[in-house]
């Protein structure tokens, strides 16, 4: 257990806020360097607070997070890296197992290196992860009865839009009436063609 | 008239299906784990370290295994409950203290008091693992055979105490008491 550190089950680490004071420095009023500015208790009292404020994390309770050890087998690091892009961390669902930098995503990556280092195959490794956190761990859906509909759901819906729009058209067809036009329409058509300005008729 | 009827049916089915999945948390998740056996631990005890505990020492009695940590807010939500829960002598309570540090872990107890009739450590959450844990606070409810029949993953506040888990805790001891 030596690799014990802490970080909080979101992931960043805790001390990135102590860079702060340095940028406050240089920005606030009162904090050059010649120490005469406008405003120097300001500035003092202010940096105070940011310096309290940083020490805040050293009182957070944090998860306890072993440091991930990537594997020195390239070829199970190449592995990983394929498959947790298409497992989902339970975490943050919206992220891939490959991306997420919740405490949980970081255990699975690591028992995922231990089976691969054994010999356990991608499926063998899935199947482990789906007996645990079921089919939602993995990111494309399984075809089964329940999912039928989110995979031919959208093929449905296409034949059902295809099937309105020729019953549309076919009923727009019907509706222009296909009788020919009497002898006097045709006559008083090819009078208006002939009023038309620099149009010849035949 | 139906042409003026279609678009409200629409609405209202897609408001309703809206309607429900508001209702929804998409982080509970439902177990697989569910009436199948609950997975095998042995690891140190929290309060009693050379001592290992096992999900086979708690075989005959109904019981329910908490996956609680220091740093889990929720879990500091639900503690007075366990409590009391823990007090009613209804069902035994283990806890799984999930990625935590034992000085962190037994400050909290001797803070806040301790429901559990023991604590299983699970340092690096290789345990949680196994049951599918992703989010503290988690309970299970498992029953004399060792099969997990129910999972509650958030707090267990009182309505889920009373409506949810209490329920099946009864019915597992009625069935056992019957055979």
């Amino acid at each position: 257990m030596n690799y014990l550190t802490a970080s909080r089950s979101g992931g960043k680490p805790l001390f990135l806020t102590c860079s702060f004071p340095t940028y406050v420095m240089s920005r606030v009023p009162g904090m050059n360097k010649s120490g005469r500015g406008a405003c120097p208790r300001f500035g003092k009292s202010f940096l105070l607070t940011v310096l309290l404020i940083c020490l805040l994390p050293a009182f957070a309770k944090a998860q306890v997070q072993e440091e991930e050890v990537p594997s020195d087998d390239p070829v199970i690091e190449q592995r990983l890296a394929h498959l947790s892009k298409e497992l989902r961390c339970l975490q943050c669902q919206n992220q891939t197992l490959a991306d997420s930098p919740a405490g949980l995503a970081a255990d699975l990556r690591r028992e995922i290196r231990l089976q691969m280092k054994a010999g356990k195959s991608d499926q063998e490794i899935v199947a482990f992860l789906t007996q645990r956190y079921g089919d939602f761990i993995l990111y494309k859906p399984r075809v089964t009865f329940t999912t039928y509909l989110l995979w031919f759901g959208p093929f449905v819906l296409l034949l059902g839009g295809l099937y309105i729009l020729f019953h549309y058209i076919k009923q727009r067809r019907d509706m222009i009436p296909d009788k020919p036009l009497s002898a006097d329409e045709h006559r008083r058509a090819e009078e208006l063609l002939a009023s038309l300005p620099g149009k010849e008729t035949t | 008239m139906l042409k003026y009827l279609i678009p409200l049916v629409i609405f209202l089915v897609l408001a309703g299906f809206l309607a429900i999945g508001l209702t929804r948390d998409p982080h509970e998740l439902k177990s697989v784990l569910i009436n199948k056996p609950a997975p095998a631990f042995r690891v140190a005890e929290l309060k009693a370290p050379e001592k290992m505990i096992s999900n086979e020492d708690m075989r005959g009695k109904v019981w329910l295994l908490n996956v609680w940590a220091s740093w889990c807010v929720a879990c500091r939500e639900e503690h007075p409950y366990l409590l009391k829960y823990a007090e009613s002598k209804v069902v035994p309570i283990y806890g799984l203290n999930y990625k935590d540090r034992r000085e962190d872990a037994l400050a909290w107890l001797g803070e806040l008091g301790d429901p559990y009739t023991a604590s299983a450590v699970d340092l690096d959450g290789r345990v949680g693992i196994d049951y599918g844990v992703y989010g503290a606070p988690e309970t299970y409810v498992i029953d004399q055979a060792g099969m997990i029949r129910l999972k509650h993953v958030g707090p267990i506040m009182p309505d889920v105490w009373s409506e949810k888990i209490l329920p099946v805790v009864q019915e597992l001891n009625r069935q056992g008491a019957a055979k």
